[in-house]
């Protein structure tokens, strides 16, 4: 790619949600809108290489953008417009337009972006439609860029998109933001369909690592822009900390030849730490916010927990099992009662530690959700080694390898199997 | 990746100590960091007093000599910086070309080495570093 390419490119990054936002304002089409800014990227890869790049590039997208709308609305082609307003006098509606573009232009406020990511993210959508669509109008990626990060064909994304847009028309989505009680269930959507993005960077192993890490880094983005628009909403400074907090370690969690490398190995060393102080001061909002006892800023603080202690061995965990205790009562999970047992085990007290754990791993054994779940064993494992009950342990080891297909975590678990004092290894 | 942008404003290095920007030029500043933070590229930023009430600390001969500001031989001198997290250096050079600067001021825009970037015995000497971030971590929540 050339030069001036990159650079269009990165002025596409900078300025497309705003552009998109603006001219949805007018529109009240995602679709539309999304390609009309589209179109008017196009004239600047034509125009911009040869003329170079304008002094306010925003403002030259907006002009392009309008001049393509009117176009349209010229040949007819703008019928699908829902601005239920416009009149059926072909110049009045070309002059309306006009008008309406011009202010949209002069003027991108906040609500117009939240408006777009609340539409882009609505639950009329799949969630897969949601994810695909909101990285494209919301953080500027091209289709091609978001098949890379999603392991999927570009075509396959393409339609994925082509098809929620679709749907958004068709079920007339009103283009707007919610309020009340509405506002909240729809941040839902939008907050899962953030961290499900921040999710797929942060977990898979497979995939491109430098498309993955941004992936992360475009959750990161998103979480903040929201935190800008809805201040006052304390679980989206609850999931920026969660996501913060995760991603501090990121530089940790990799082992060379990209081996995973779990919490208790890792060198703390690497841990960005300046991004530990973003994710407690988030934190610390959603809390003051009266949001601590939700789900995201529950699960912040345990990460918190983890990132204010030098060691393992210095990790607050009885703090953490109680953290558990309020995010099982708000998400009640086997997942969460499996952690909140790993927590018990490692917590020094009393009425803690490895024997206290077995008791609670027993008590969501029968949990259909985790019939084939290798942590389960795994983590039993663990706990019976700890106990000095080498022959349980290795048996648990066994029946983890064997739930598993993942050649990393198999390994992983071999490696402890062999570590066993005192037990045939092939029995 | 990161980068930052460092703003090297006109005459200041010979700035007084208790030089301070105008109202206006703060307001258009402030214009712009909110932008900054609307993108949600924001991660960091600071203004710098003048090399004034500086020093520099020279090693010509490997010792350290302490010189207190202003210096004769600077010409360009920060004067106050961003931390940005996008997606490419033209991205970087795309937001320090919207920052509301005047004549003859400079942005040089820089990428943070991550420690990763290092080869592995380079980051095996890093290990063990204890950041002091952790020990005022705990004063939040």
């Amino acid at each position: 790619m050339s030069d001036i390419h990159k650079t269009i490119e990165a002025v596409w990054k900078i300025e497309s949600t705003r552009l998109i936002a603006g001219i949805a304002r007018v529109t009240r089409d995602i679709g539309i809108a999304e390609e009309l800014a589209q179109d008017a990227l196009v004239r600047a890869l034509e125009q911009w290489p040869e003329e170079g790049i304008p002094g306010k590039p925003a403002a030259w997208l907006m002009t392009a953008a309008k001049r393509r709308a009117i176009d349209t609305l010229r040949r007819g082609r703008m019928l699908e417009l829902k601005h239920g307003e416009i009149a059926r006098d072909l110049e009045f509606q070309q002059q309306r337009l006009g008008e309406a573009m011009e202010h949209a232009l002069d003027q991108v406020i906040d609500d117009d972006v939240l408006r777009l990511i609340f539409t882009a993210c609505h639950p009329v959508l799949a969630l897969e439609g949601r994810v695909a669509l909101t990285l494209r109008v919301a953080c500027g990626l091209t289709t091609a860029e978001i098949a890379r990060a999603f392991l999927v064909p570009e075509k396959t994304l393409g339609q994925r998109i082509f098809r929620a847009k679709k749907t958004l028309s068709e079920a007339r989505v009103p283009y707007e933001t919610p309020r009340g009680d509405e506002l909240h269930s729809r941040l839902e959507s939008v907050l899962s369909v953030v961290y499900l993005i921040f999710n797929e960077g942060y977990t898979a192993t497979a995939g491109d690592e430098w498309m993955r890490e941004e992936l992360c880094n475009d959750a990161l983005r998103l979480g903040r822009i929201l935190a800008g628009l809805l201040p006052g909403e304390p679980e989206i400074h609850g999931l920026l900390a969660l996501m913060e907090l995760q991603a501090s370690r990121a530089a940790a969690r990799r082992g060379p030849k990209g081996a995973a490398v779990l919490l208790p190995d890792q060198d703390r060393g690497l841990w960005d730490h300046a991004q530990i102080e973003r994710g407690m001061a988030a934190l610390h909002r959603a809390q003051q916010l009266g949001g601590g006892a939700r789900v995201y800023a529950l699960q912040a603080a345990i990460a918190a927990c983890h990132a204010r202690a030098n060691t393992v061995a210095d990790t607050d965990w009885e703090r953490i099992v109680l953290l558990y205790d309020s995010l099982l009562q708000v998400s009640p999970s086997p997942i969460v009662a499996l952690n909140r047992a790993v927590a018990v085990g490692m917590a020094p007290t009393p009425q803690y530690g490895p024997a206290a754990a077995l008791n609670a791993l027993d008590a969501i054994a029968d949990e259909p959700a985790l019939t084939n779940y290798h942590l389960l064993p795994s983590v039993r494992a663990d706990l019976l080694l700890k106990l000095g009950r080498y022959a349980e342990a290795g048996q648990e080891l066994r029946r983890a390898i064997a739930m598993t297909e993942n050649r990393r975590e198999q390994d992983l678990l071999s490696g402890k199997l062999t570590q066993i004092p005192n037990i045939q290894h092939d029995a | 990746m990161r980068f930052m942008m460092m703003v090297i404003p006109r005459g200041y290095e010979m700035a007084a100590p208790d030089a301070l920007p105008t109202a206006d030029a703060v307001a258009r500043m402030m214009e712009y960091n909110k932008n900054l933070q609307k993108a949600g590229v924001l991660l960091a930023l600071d203004g710098l007093l003048p090399p004034s009430t500086g020093a520099r600390i020279f090693y010509a001969d490997g010792k350290a000599t302490v010189t207190d500001g202003p210096f004769a031989e600077g010409k360009e001198v920060i004067g106050g910086y961003w931390i940005i997290q996008v997606r490419s250096r033209e991205e970087a050079i795309e937001w320090a070309r919207r920052a509301p600067m005047s004549i003859n001021e400079i942005i040089e825009v820089r990428q943070i080495h991550e420690m990763t970037d290092f080869p592995e015995d380079v980051q095996k000497a890093a290990q063990g570093f204890e950041h002091p971030a952790n020990a005022t971590a705990a004063r939040h929540e």
